[in-house]
């Protein structure tokens, strides 16, 4: 009985997202809307709540450019499966075919090599960046990480020229991406060979598998010796640092954790959309995902997926509906400007409006980490730091 | 603040210094002379660009730096980093494009102020555009205190500066609302004719009228902070919010006027940025107050002092890098300065004890 408990809910969530093609096609049918694309993009960015959720809701660090290992993950794509290094021609496994047979100019890679060194390469910035940075404190770390999460697309921005090299292309930003695919599997399965653009389902099933993983490294983390050792840095750094955990080793692990699975929801997100530009990593996408994880509940899993879905839904469907009826109603009264008004521009103002009330009344979030939403409701000045402590020690 | 410095030992010769450096410091002393000495060679080989350079520097250093006093008055005392202020300042040159225009909400109250019009009354216009400006920022940001920040006041570092950047992305978009996506001129007001004879160098009116503005509010901000009660008041709250509420120091009204005079120098600052470059934009609070955010890191976040030298820092390294480096390396150039600052020397360089409590170890 505790068995079907216990599982009884993750096992309903994850059966009813593996047969997601089939209700759609089915809401297809009856409503004529399809999920099947703004679903993947949902998915994509609960790995990257999910991700930052290692960070900040574990860790307790605020990581406020968490958009740079996006950007990382999208161009270690568009580097090692697009026809960008035009001087070279390698190819491995790859769906990128040439008609005339000839060989391919740039790197082509198969995505799931790419895929794997995307993760690579942000964990190893990750590493780099939080070396360094991780013995700051508190507001002082999360300013550094907003430093480095505006240096690195604007690096990527200035990059089409580095001593007469092309590394970025610039603001155009790199094109044509390769498809991820099986070439190797029988045409029966043609879907599978090469993801295309009109067959989404192998796209949504690829990264539900990623947000699984993802899901999985995070249940099992929160309860081993490191998610032990992140609460305690998180409470009191120096009474863990006494109990001979060492704080910067523990903060580089969620770091470093974060970092990977934001490069992998990057390369897959650069294969998906096929074409990346720096424009595309702001500061915004991070406050964004720092919104997701806020809102769901810091450092509770089912709060963080929730939370990428309801910040994603109104983004998608509940802003534009908004427009649509306050423009009807502008028109209905004869206002202008009310009939005129563009909501899903102003999405942020929205956005800013919901993190200043979150923390105003509910910081825990929606679903709450018990423990998480004890520390934030600690009103004793003089125990803890980070997320953990009060504002004056 | 600038009262809580710390008593540093002071060694007594520079080659003592010298020897009880780290290799931290050596290393950074190295990479600072040679940058200097490239920008020396620079300025041997083409004297006029590199003096006009750091005319511009200096002017842009000056609107950092008021700017950057709002980011550490606030900081010394309550220690959290007001990420709205940069917006604030937005808020601020929007409110004295406003004035200049004439006409609020539909109502036209006077023919706009433009660039042909009498001597006089572009005085009387820059006037009254910085004292608007200034007193509605003053009040917005005591508003944003009271609202967003007071009842987070024993909440975690952390989440009030959450609550900071949700407010920072509500007032840029409320200027985004208010003049729309794109960037809007400024009449040009204060000439841009060069005042020195030669053509060689070139400091024109614009320079001088924002230095010219600075000045006295700086010598104002540092007479209050040194000489009145309420000067008085505010040091004594940022060394220690108990012990000055026992003394009968009304702390809660104290926060509220440090965050009153981050905002008048925040609104100054936004017109005189307006006026200087001729245009403005709803999202220029965000890099202009990561800049002054930086030159108060480096001049030591919580010290007075320390913020104007550090805005007027950014301000040359900002020029310096539009002329030699290339415009589009700037925000890289200061945010690397941000991030090494942070990491090799979190107090600054006049940093005093609440950085170094915001700084870790």
């Amino acid at each position: 009985m505790t068995l079907l408990r216990k599982y009884a809910l993750p096992v309903t969530l994850i059966g009813a997202a593996l047969l997601f093609p089939l209700w759609n096609s089915f809401l297809e049918g009856a409503f004529d809307v399809n999920l099947m694309y703004p679903v993947i993009v949902v998915t994509v960015y609960i790995m990257l709540a999910l991700g930052l959720n290692i960070v900040v809701g574990f860790a307790g660090l605020l990581d406020l450019g968490f958009v740079a290992f996006y950007a990382l993950g999208a161009y270690v794509v568009g580097w090692l499966a697009s026809g960008h290094f035009q001087q070279v021609s390698v190819a491995f496994g790859t769906t990128a075919t040439s008609i005339t047979g000839e060989e391919v100019p740039g790197i082509h890679l198969s995505f799931w090599i790419v895929l794997v060194l995307a993760g690579a390469f942000a964990a190893l910035c990750g590493v780099i960046i939080g070396a360094p940075t991780l013995r700051l404190r508190g507001d002082y770390l999360a300013i550094v990480t907003l430093g480095f999460g505006e240096i690195i697309p604007r690096f990527f921005q200035n990059g089409d020229d580095l001593g007469g090299f092309n590394l970025t292309n610039g603001t155009i930003g790199i094109k044509a991406i390769d498809s991820p695919g099986f070439p190797f599997l029988p045409d029966a399965l043609s879907a599978w060979q090469r993801f295309g653009t009109l067959e989404l389902y192998p796209w949504f099933y690829t990264i539900l598998v990623m947000v699984l993983a993802t899901i999985y490294v995070n249940v099992r983390l929160q309860n081993s010796r490191l998610g032990r050792a992140w609460i305690s840095v998180r409470e009191d750094e120096t009474a863990a640092a006494a109990m001979g955990i060492n704080p910067v080793t523990t903060k580089l692990w969620a770091y470093a954790l974060g970092a990977t699975f934001g490069g992998f929801a990057g390369a897959f997100y650069g294969a998906f959309i096929k074409n990346i530009f720096p424009t595309s990593f702001s500061f915004n996408v991070s406050i964004f995902i720092l919104l997701m994880v806020v809102l769901g509940g810091m450092g509770n899993i089912y709060g963080v997926i929730l939370g990428a879905i309801v910040i994603q839904g109104t983004n998608f469907y509940l802003l534009p509906q908004i427009k649509t009826w306050v423009n009807s109603i502008g028109q209905a009264v004869g206002n202008q400007t009310l009939a005129t008004v563009d909501i899903p521009k102003y999405s942020f103002f929205i956005f800013g409006i919901m993190l200043v009330l979150m923390m105003l009344f509910r910081p825990e979030g929606i679903i709450p980490n018990r423990q998480r939403a004890e520390e934030l409701h600690d009103e004793n000045p003089g125990s803890g730091d980070a997320m953990g402590g009060p504002v004056r020690a | 603040m600038a009262t809580g410095e710390v008593t540093k030992g002071r060694s007594g010769s520079l080659l003592d210094s010298a020897r009880a450096s780290s290799w931290q410091t050596r290393i950074a002393l190295v990479v600072t002379a040679f940058l200097l000495v490239l920008l020396l060679v620079q300025a041997v080989r083409d004297p006029a660009q590199f003096f006009s350079q750091l005319v511009i520097g200096v002017t842009n250093g000056a609107i950092i730096a008021l700017v950057a006093l709002g980011y550490t008055l606030v900081y010394g005392i309550i220690e959290l980093i007001n990420f709205a202020h940069g917006d604030n300042f937005m808020i601020g040159s929007f409110v004295g494009l406003t004035v200049l225009s004439g006409t609020f909400a539909g109502i036209g109250l006077f023919s706009p102020i433009t660039g042909d019009a009498g001597t006089l009354l572009k005085v009387v216009g820059v006037l009254l555009a910085l004292a608007v400006a200034m007193a509605v920022c003053g009040c917005l940001n005591v508003a944003i205190e009271r609202v967003a920040y007071k009842p987070l006041r024993n909440a975690p570092r952390l989440a009030v500066l959450i609550t900071a950047i949700g407010m920072s992305f509500i007032l840029q978009n409320l200027g985004l609302i208010w003049k729309g996506p794109a960037q809007v001129p400024f009449p040009e007001l204060v000439s841009s004719a060069n005042i020195l004879p030669t053509d060689a160098i070139i400091f024109r009116w614009k320079d001088l009228f924002v230095l010219g503005m600075t000045v006295p509010l700086l010598l104002g901000l540092s007479y209050f902070i040194r000489n009145t009660r309420q000067g008085k008041a505010m040091r004594a709250v940022a060394q220690d919010k108990e012990a000055a509420s026992m003394v009968g120091i009304n702390v809660n009204q104290t926060i509220s006027i440090t965050f009153l005079l981050g905002g008048i120098l925040a609104g100054a600052s936004g017109v005189m940025f307006g006026l200087f470059n001729g245009i403005t934009v709803f999202n220029v609070g965000f890099f202009q107050g990561l800049y002054a955010f930086t030159a108060a890191v480096l001049g030591g976040i919580g010290n007075l002092t320390g913020a104007v030298v550090g805005g007027f820092l950014i301000g040359i390294i900002g020029a310096m890098t539009d002329q030699y480096i290339g415009v589009e390396w700037t925000s890289i150039m200061i945010f690397s300065v941000l991030v090494l600052v942070l990491v090799f020397r979190p107090r600054g360089l006049l940093g005093d004890r609440s950085a170094v409590q915001g700084g870790g170890s």
